[in-house]
């Protein structure tokens, strides 16, 4: 029923609308115009409108920014992401402004030179100074900011050297949920397989290579000691999936027959964190974000960043295979 | 050279199976409309699953059928939704829709030939259009579903149906369908290089091409170069799916047993996909950027501000874009040091973008301008593209894209500056050139209305975007509500949707003003723009041949708006010149430096 009366109603609009275009149509014509010129005052109009837009955009721009600014993520968890996130800074410091100015002059131009038949447009063709200088001036600052961001990236992708203190924790991602290995104090993983898959054993950890001996596997939440170089190794078992970790910065594809990589140093315990966000049940989070099918929407793992202390007679409570 | 035998009044022939031009262009622009249609559709729907989750539609449940149980999206349906969503709208609307259109309307009216060089490839290219548009919306309604793992389609989830059920029978069809696609899109391109090349008329050197040509040249070109990758990299994930080869797939143990694949890597995948990936979003946008060219100049009645320095810049564009796909890749895995390459070729790509803002900026400063709803999409693309573009450089940036990557910043950049600024371009060309498609004018204040609910609501839809991505919030969710972290930003969902809804209303009142004016619109005259190119002196009735006689000789640039004497009078009493005039005694041609 509902249907018949929407079907009906689109027609009138379309029939009345129809109309109104034709009657629009005669009364110019009735008048000597051609419809389709445009009057100084539409003309006028539309360049004030123009303006106006601006204005709005740039409203809704920093309302946006008050309204939803804290609710971006807190403060970097992890120190590389202190670099990071300063870059980011410095970006947006450097877009912002050209965004709005470049904006700004498009609009203003709009406005002011709406078409006047009394005034004629100005024929200027070329000026190779000016191309140099818009050449040249983003540029340098490209340059800045590419020399920046290799710099950052270099330090975060190279791996932790194996003499170096740290944790090894390989992360497996299949559908749909993680499971953490945890490499133990040989800081050494035991060799793993798909083949090797077999009820408990989720991952296909090899059980006869001796690495695996003090690997632990952790489901569920995990744990990390605060300030300690945490080095992660990445698998996939099914389809490509992505470990991100926003509050550390951190982010890393999973994908089936290939292993990666990515570390980083928790700087923040979660109790700090709760205090900095004024929220008693925050916790940081690994999740999935690479589409990987119909509960990709749900793929997660709370993590816990704590004291050294802490974290060890966790580690002691959890299990080998 | 096409022929010029009298046709009997065949309308297989004519309207069907036509081999002339400019019916060619009307048939891209309709079936790219239509297509670009059903992903607007899509998209409204999973903008409410999303602003509402989990709220029950009956309503829709009675055309979506399963995929909207109880009024409820089901998860796999909305990742089939996002999938044809960007299938169409870049493929078919943004690519066969835009370029198809313009190149094959304005390439033999703007150089001065009789038609492309090959009509009869040129009616294949489209009807292959048609048919993958067919099998493409044929693939929503087999067992499993539409293809579902993204329109980037990686493996092994586009190569596992037990990964995902649209990638069952619906991804089969979708390669099908691509392949075809592409096969049409390869013909195109070829037929729009070689007219460009070789059937220029008298005069029309390449320094006095209007840059639309050029935009779509270099586009064309691109698409030569990197479509046929795409095909390479569909045709392997069809023997991994089908033939068991491992090409993409190695150790893997999913529905509780390990495959046969040993060796392959998906990661070769995404190379090959990007490989066109990023070139294709070049194809996009330039022939937008060819046709803003030729708006705002003839709208403002001035130069193109630097002819020759945009085409240097789409040149250095169309160059650099080649060297660039793997800023998509930066967290695959992939050595870091390529990483490092990737991030420097693609911050040096925004050089010449700037180059191009700048002079459209200048070619608006002491200009006098008309706006017509071309004109006004025309200024709204220069905004997009700034607004978009410049959130580029952080994405493009790796080490910033650690954190952005794959969340709703990408979408925000991407919609901006390749959506907006690509669908603008296409409206604008199609406001400013439909008296020379339907020989009838369209009306300007529905399309004024038009522009700006378009602008004011998607700028709403995807400019909140980037709070979301720099909140951390993931692409391609079905919800949030499994993360309390993000539930303070359901609101903004919400907005967002609401602005997506009055959008998709925006496009209705354009769809009336475009079929009413096709067929009831007031009839154009010759010129109405009062325009120097070519196109505007070929008579308004179509037929094969495009001029009565002989083709116009070509004496100048098209760019002579407002040319003025010494006195500071303009020279032949108007404030234009067609190119078809010739230079008088002491006059120097603009195009030459």
């Amino acid at each position: 029923m509902m249907t018949i009366i929407v079907v009906i109603a689109v027609i009138l609009v379309v029939i009345t609308a129809s109309q109104l275009l034709k009657l629009a149509e005669l009364r110019a014509k009735s008048k000597g115009e051609l419809i389709y010129e445009l009057t100084q005052k539409e003309n006028k109009m539309q360049g004030l409108l123009l303006l106006l837009f601006f204005f709005a955009f740039m409203g809704f721009f920093v309302w946006q920014i008050v309204a939803w600014g804290d609710r971006i993520l807190p403060v970097s968890a992890s120190e590389h992401g202190e670099d990071t996130d300063f870059l980011m800074s410095l970006t947006l410091y450097i877009i912002t402004p050209v965004f709005i100015i470049t904006n700004a002059l498009l609009f203003w131009f709009s406005y002011k030179y709406a078409y006047d038949p009394k005034r004629k447009a100005l024929f200027f063709s070329h000026s190779n100074k000016l191309e140099m200088v818009w050449t040249i001036a983003p540029a340098l600052v490209l340059t800045v900011l590419i020399l920046m961001g290799l710099n950052n990236w270099n330090k975060i992708t190279t791996p932790i050297a194996q003499e170096e203190e740290h944790i090894l924790i390989e992360l497996t991602a299949m559908q749909f949920n993680w499971t953490a290995r945890y490499a133990g104090e040989d800081k050494k993983l035991g060799r793993s397989h798909v083949t090797l898959i077999e009820g408990v054993n989720g991952t296909g950890v090899d059980t006869l290579d001796p690495s695996s001996k003090d690997d632990k596997i952790v489901k569920g939440e995990f744990h990390l000691p605060v300030g300690v170089p945490v080095q992660f190794v990445f698998r996939s078992l099914d389809v490509i999936h992505s470990a991100f970790f926003p509050h550390f910065r951190s982010q890393m594809n999973c994908v089936p027959g290939v292993v990666t990589q990515f570390n980083f140093v928790p700087s923040r315990t979660t109790e700090e964190m709760r205090d900095i966000t004024n929220n008693e049940d925050f916790n940081y989070i690994l999740l999935c974000n690479k589409i990987c099918g119909a509960a990709h929407y749900n793929m997660q793992m709370d993590i816990i960043v704590e004291s050294q202390e802490d974290y060890d007679i966790w580690l002691a409570e959890q299990k080998g295979l | 050279m096409s022929t010029h035998q009298h046709h009997t009044k065949d309308f297989l022939f004519t309207y069907v199976f036509s081999t002339d031009h400019k019916m060619i262009a009307k048939q891209f622009l309709i079936t790219g409309f239509l297509m670009g249609f059903v992903g607007l559709i899509m998209s409204t729907l999973f903008r409410l699953q999303l602003g509402w989750p989990g709220q029950s539609f009956e309503m829709i449940e009675l055309f979506m059928g399963s995929w909207q149980e109880d009024g409820v999206m089901a998860p796999d349906k909305y990742l089939s939704l996002v999938t044809m969503h960007g299938t169409i709208m870049v493929f078919f609307l943004l690519t066969a829709g835009l370029s198809g259109t313009f190149s094959n309307l304005l390439i033999p009216l703007q150089i001065g030939a009789r038609d492309m060089a090959s009509g009869v490839l040129n009616m294949l290219s489209y009807w292959f259009f048609f048919i993958s548009s067919v099998i493409m919306l044929c693939s929503l309604f087999v067992e499993g579903g539409a293809a579902s793992a993204g329109w980037t389609i990686y493996p092994p989830l586009s190569a596992l149906p037990q990964a995902i059920p649209g990638s069952g029978a619906g991804m089969t069809l979708w390669l099908i369908s691509m392949s075809i696609f592409i096969m049409s899109s390869l013909i195109g391109s070829l037929n729009y290089i070689v007219t460009i090349l070789n059937m220029r008329t008298k005069g029309m050197s390449m320094t006095r091409l209007p840059l639309t040509i050029w935009a779509f040249f270099l586009t064309a070109i691109l698409g030569v170069l990197s479509f046929p990758v795409l095909l390479a990299a569909a045709l392997l994930l069809v023997f991994d799916r089908s033939f068991g080869t491992s090409f993409y797939l190695s150790d893997i143990y999913i529905g509780g047993q390990v495959l046969d694949h040993t060796g392959g890597s998906p990661i070769l995948f995404e190379h090959l996909f990007w490989f066109l990936g990023h070139p294709e979003v070049y194809i996009v946008l330039l022939p937008a950027l060819g046709i803003t060219s030729e708006v705002i100049s003839s709208m403002t009645r001035k130069p193109i501000f630097g002819y020759r320095a945009m085409i240097g810049s789409m040149m250095a564009i169309a160059f650099l874009s080649f060297i660039v796909w793997g800023h998509h890749m930066f967290l695959t895995g992939m050595n870091p040091f390529l990483g490092s390459v990737f991030t420097f070729t693609t911050l040096l790509i925004a050089i010449p973008s700037a180059v191009k803002v700048f002079n459209y900026l200048t070619t608006l400063w002491k200009g006098n301008i008309k706006f017509t709803p071309a004109t006004l999409f025309s200024i709204g693309l220069v905004s997009t593209f700034i607004t978009g573009g410049v959130t580029g450089l952080i994405l493009g940036n790796n080490a910033l894209d650690i954190n952005v990557h794959d969340t709703y910043f990408v979408i925000g950049h991407f919609h901006i500056v390749m959506g907006l600024s690509a669908i603008f371009g296409m409206f604008a060309g199609v406001y400013h050139w439909f008296p020379k498609l339907f020989g009838r004018m369209i009306n300007n204040k529905l399309g004024s209305m038009h522009f700006w609910i378009t602008i004011v609501s998607s700028y709403g839809v995807f400019f909140p975007m980037h709070f979301l991505g720099l909140a951390g919030v993931p692409r391609r969710y079905y919800t949030w509500s499994e993360f309390p972290m993000f539930e303070n930003m359901i609101d903004i969902n919400e907005l967002i949707s609401v602005f997506a809804i009055a959008a998709m209303i925006g496009q209705l009142i354009f769809f009336f003003n475009f079929v009413y004016s096709a067929f009831r619109g007031p009839k154009a005259p010759m010129n109405p723009w009062k325009a120097n190119t070519l196109e505007w002196t070929s008579p308004v009735e179509h037929f094969h041949g495009n001029w009565y006689g002989e083709i116009p000789e070509v004496y100048r640039w098209p760019y002579d708006y407002s040319k003025v004497d010494k006195n500071g009078d303009f020279i032949y009493g108007e404030d234009f010149i067609p190119q078809t005039t010739p230079l008088g005694e002491n006059e120097k041609d603009g195009g030459a430096h």
